[in-house]
């Protein structure tokens, strides 16, 4: 008996350990973090690294915020989702319909290599992609970076939430005459909704923070810039750049702090949404 | 919609998987080559030199090899005794409570937390305390990386193998309690045997996740271009060389850079597949 006790406390010990390191973060990025968000941390760009420390100098609070990051991030995540979640629908549909097929096996095959292809290469392989090609960092390339690496997940996404779904829907669609892409489009993609749209959010939560890829591809910018084929900045760029560098250092937190917020709401909105929609 | 244009549709972007990879693949050889050609695809390998000197160039890929798999084998050694408890606590013993669906939203949440926070997190509050414990003098190190990746891949190996210990057959169980067993025995003599081959494979695929990480080694490693002569030690990982000098370098240095990046996508695409093959098979 009392060794069945010792596993039950040894066991609620140790899961419950694992809660620390995540309050340690959050509570280490909400302290240090919170008394930088402002107005102008979001609607300023970035200073220079003169101008902080003309700023720490004279003992005052360093001007500037992350404004190129946000608009940067939102850019490119916006092209990025353009392209990946049409492409990744129909890709696992694909995968939905044809499940047996050799080609498809290969395909399922290829989309779980994709998937745990470290970030890094995904970044070194935009780079000889996109970067070598338009002679220069570009926005473009970021977003390439960003799509391939969230392709696989709204492809696994979608075919998972297709194939739970009851063959009597198909087949119901079928009976009534309507040919398979009717049936797909007005029947199979409505009722897997929820789950295409959890899985897009999931999707996005995961590459927001991707930092790697950027690096050789959107290299970062000072400015709020709009265009598409120059250097752009992103938020998780901004926290590395902050890292770096001795007198950006306490813009860091504060960029941390809107990174995290904004991952970590998305990913329990999605995980919200897939509970609600599952009922 | 015509069904032959909806068909030849699904098809085209399910091409897309194939030239992706295929591109990938042939990208990362293409440019790895000069590397390989120049200093032979062994000895590329095996060699422990890494100098820029005009001139006299020497890169060998072992201290980025031998970091990568310190770290990854530290983290993983780390993480078990963690994601362990949590797996049974979810799969077992607090199965379908609150209690468990509180321990899974905090996972959950571990597991979506960017690696450059996880980064900042290690080298502004866990690097101090190393050094404040006299265990290493520049507080980053193997040691440092390892221990925030074990946080990092917790999630990872704790959900899937929870998955597969809930898919332990109930009358299994019961026929063990009825013979008398406790519930530790259940656990280490029906639990382990029966979703064994399971989390084995949950902990591959952690192992997967770990190689590749790459801002948090990159921020905590220490980034020295030497193989680490003991856990405390600084080093490089094949990740964080590439993340640190991808940059700045050209030519030959480049070539050899992307040459580590197509080592480390073979090892990862081969840890990957093992441990989705073995996943399958333990479903089964």
């Amino acid at each position: 008996m009392g060794q069945d006790k010792l596993m039950l406390w040894v066991i609620c010990i140790f899961a419950a350990l694992t809660a620390v390191p995540l309050v340690a973060i959050l509570g280490e990025v909400l302290l240090r973090g919170w008394d930088q968000l402002s107005w102008e941390f979001f609607t300023e760009p970035t200073p220079t690294a003169y101008r902080a420390m003309k700023a720490i100098e004279a003992g005052e609070r360093i001007p500037g915020g992350i404004a190129n990051g946000i608009v940067g991030t939102m850019l490119m995540l916006g092209m990025a989702v353009a392209v990946a979640v049409p492409v990744g629908i129909l890709c696992g549909a694909f995968l939905a319909e044809n499940g047996k097929s050799r080609f498809a096996q290969v395909v399922s095959y290829l989309t779980d290599l994709l998937q745990g292809t470290p970030s890094v290469i995904i970044g070194i392989i935009t780079y000889i992609w996109v970067v070598v090609p338009m002679k220069g960092y570009s926005a473009i390339a970021g977003s390439v970076a960003l799509c391939i690496m969230m392709l696989p997940l709204i492809v696994r996404s979608t075919e998972e939430t297709l194939k739970i779904l009851p063959a009597s829907l198909k087949e119901a669609g079928l009976a009534l005459g309507a040919n398979s892409a009717r049936v797909m489009l007005k029947v199979q993609l409505p009722a897997a909704f929820g789950g295409i749209f959890t899985g897009v959010l999931l999707a996005i939560s995961r590459v927001i923070g991707e930092t790697a890829p950027l690096m050789f591809t959107a290299l970062g910018c000072s400015l709020v810039r709009w265009s598409v084929d120059k250097p752009i900045s992103a938020v998780p760029l901004l926290i590395w750049e902050f890292f770096n560098d001795p007198n950006l250092q306490e813009l860091i937190w504060g960029a941390s702090l809107f990174l995290l917020l904004f991952v970590l709401t998305l990913n329990l909105t999605a995980k919200y949404l897939a509970k609600k929609w599952n009922q | 919609m015509n069904d032959k244009v909806y068909k030849a549709l699904l098809l085209l972007t399910a091409l897309f998987m194939p030239v992706i990879c295929g591109g990938v693949v042939y990208a990362l050889v293409t440019d790895a080559y000069d590397a390989f050609e120049h200093f032979g695809f062994f000895r590329f390998l095996t060699s422990s030199e890494w100098s820029y000197t005009q001139g006299a160039e020497k890169y060998g890929a072992l201290p980025f090899i031998t970091g990568t798999l310190m770290t990854t084998l530290l983290a993983l050694i780390f993480c078990i005794p963690f994601s362990l408890p949590v797996a049974l606590f979810v799969g077992e013993y607090f199965k379908g409570t609150r209690l468990a669906a509180v321990l899974g939203t905090v996972t959950d949440l571990l597991a979506g937390i960017p690696s450059i926070i996880y980064g900042l997190w290690g080298f502004y509050t866990l690097r101090p305390i190393i050094m404040a414990l006299d265990i290493s003098p520049q507080g980053s190190g193997v040691l440092t990386a390892s221990l925030v990746l074990a946080i990092m891949i917790v999630p990872y190996a704790a959900s899937l193998s929870a998955e597969f210990i809930k898919m332990v057959p109930n009358d299994l169980k019961e026929g063990a309690y009825s013979l008398g067993a406790t519930r530790a025995e259940v656990v280490k003599s029906v639990i382990f045997p029966v979703a064994g081959s399971g989390i084995f494979s949950s902990y591959v695929l952690a192992i997967g996740r770990a190689l590749g990480e790459t801002m948090t080694v990159t921020m905590l490693i220490g980034n020295t271009n030497n193989i680490p002569d003991s856990i405390t030690s600084t080093g490089n990982s094949m990740a964080s060389i590439i993340a640190n000098q991808f940059g700045e370098a050209d030519d030959l240095r480049l070539s050899s850079l992307i040459a580590i990046g197509l080592v480390l996508f073979m090892i990862t695409a081969v840890i990957n597949m093992a441990g989705k093959m073995m996943i399958k098979r333990a479903r089964i």
